[in-house]
């Protein structure tokens, strides 16, 4: 990866970690995370590579990746950190950086699959509008 | 004994079944639960950034409703609600600059007296799962049940503390004290895709499948849970699963744990 210097977002960085409470330069990139993350298969950028990316100040390019809507927060990858990165925490601020934009929204209402109005649980509702829209 | 009790959204509606046999097999076993007054939905998930407080407030608030009730342990069912519950708890004990904040907007204070405590662990800790064995009407022996804990129950490692993270065993020795075998099995603890149901379902389906087989080839007849999004993911894909593949009798059912107490009790 060539890392241009011009292309870092120190605003974009403090804010992820203001808001998440995480410190990204804590991780020395064991890659723990990946390795155990459920979902990893359907990543663009991986989880240990989100923080590389963050620690490199390339925030734009992680708010463009898929990966921030595939997270589940299923809290796997930092029960294992063995620096206690908070990496969802991390995600989660992303996310917010593109969801309190007005527009933000990835999930609208309509988009809901037919068996998923007709069959979900009010659980799985509230938590994915509480993960993809404000 | 008696504790006060939080159903939250999902368990007077879709989880129905779980709420009527935890409510059942608990009077069975002299337990007394009172549905706590005025709730609101716990918001699902706990909320994962520094700067929003709004979100802690339906927690907090039946916490204190739980201790006007004159309790000190309040009763969830609902692995999310449990989630929820168990880390606003401790971050009002532990947070003071959080706590100063919630207060701020209450009438009352909460500082963290009531402990938040899954049906499990009431089972295991109160009641003992020694008595609930004495107590079983119906052993269930020779069911194969897949003991499926997903994410919520028990992650994260440092806050929600109901049992090892890597290698939980309360529902086997739950499944033992019914007459019933629990299957070992390498994805019990493995997330089924959550609420990646509702917008990405290609990813839950696939977390399923995975978890399907792995139970599957190690002998289980069905799986037991503790989450209606667990159940409601394990059964939705199955059967799509099972659709695509030439093999009908991989089908294996998903209960609550509370609906095999009930049976054993024979209720």
């Amino acid at each position: 990866m060539k890392v241009i210097t011009e292309k870092i977002n120190y605003n974009l960085l403090r804010e992820v970690e203001e808001v998440s409470g995480q410190k990204v330069s804590a991780c020395f990139q064991c890659g723990k995370c990946s390795g155990g993350c459920p979902v990893v298969w359907s990543m663009d950028v991986l989880p240990h590579q989100v923080l590389r990316y963050a620690q490199l100040g390339l925030v734009d390019e992680l708010l463009h990746s898929k990966t921030l809507w595939i997270c589940a927060s299923c809290q796997t990858c930092d029960s294992r950190c063995p620096r206690n990165v908070d990496i969802p925490k991390v995600i989660e601020a992303l996310r917010l950086i593109i969801l309190r934009n007005k527009g933000g929204n990835y999930l609208h209402p309509n988009d809901l699959p037919a068996r998923v109005r007709e069959n979900a649980p009010q659980q799985g509702l509230v938590s994915a509008f509480r993960k993809y829209a404000k | 004994m008696r504790y006060s009790y939080y159903p939250g959204c999902t368990l007077k509606t879709r989880a129905k079944a779980y709420e009527d046999t935890a409510l059942s097999t608990a009077k069975a076993l002299g337990l007394s639960l009172t549905e706590i007054k005025e709730w609101q939905c716990c918001g699902a998930l706990y909320p994962l950034n520094t700067d929003e407080i709004f979100s802690f407030f339906s927690p907090v608030r039946a916490l204190l409703q739980t201790r006007a009730a004159g309790e000190d342990k309040l009763v969830t069912l609902c692995a999310g609600c449990y989630n929820v519950f168990k880390r606003t708890n401790k971050a009002v004990r532990e947070d003071g600059e959080l706590r100063r904040k919630i207060n701020a907007y209450l009438e009352e204070d909460y500082m963290g007296e009531v402990d938040v405590v899954h049906y499990l662990e009431v089972l295991k800790n109160d009641v003992g799962f020694g008595s609930i064995a004495e107590k079983v009407k119906k052993r269930l022996t020779g069911r194969k049940l897949a003991p499926y804990y997903g994410c919520l129950l028990l992650k994260p490692r440092a806050e929600m503390d109901l049992d090892d993270v890597e290698n939980p065993t309360i529902f086997e020795n739950f499944l033992n004290a019914l007459g019933a075998t629990a299957v070992s099995y390498p994805y019990k603890t493995e997330c089924c895709g959550s609420y990646l149901s509702m917008a990405n379902e290609e990813i839950a389906s696939a977390a399923v499948g995975r978890i399907l087989n792995s139970a599957y080839k190690n002998g289980a007849e069905a799986f037991v849970v503790a989450c209606p999004l667990c159940k409601y993911n394990l059964e939705e894909y199955q059967s799509e699963l099972l659709a695509a593949s030439k093999d009908p009798q991989l089908k294996l059912p998903v209960f609550y744990f509370t609906e095999l107490l009930a049976e054993a009790l024979a209720l």
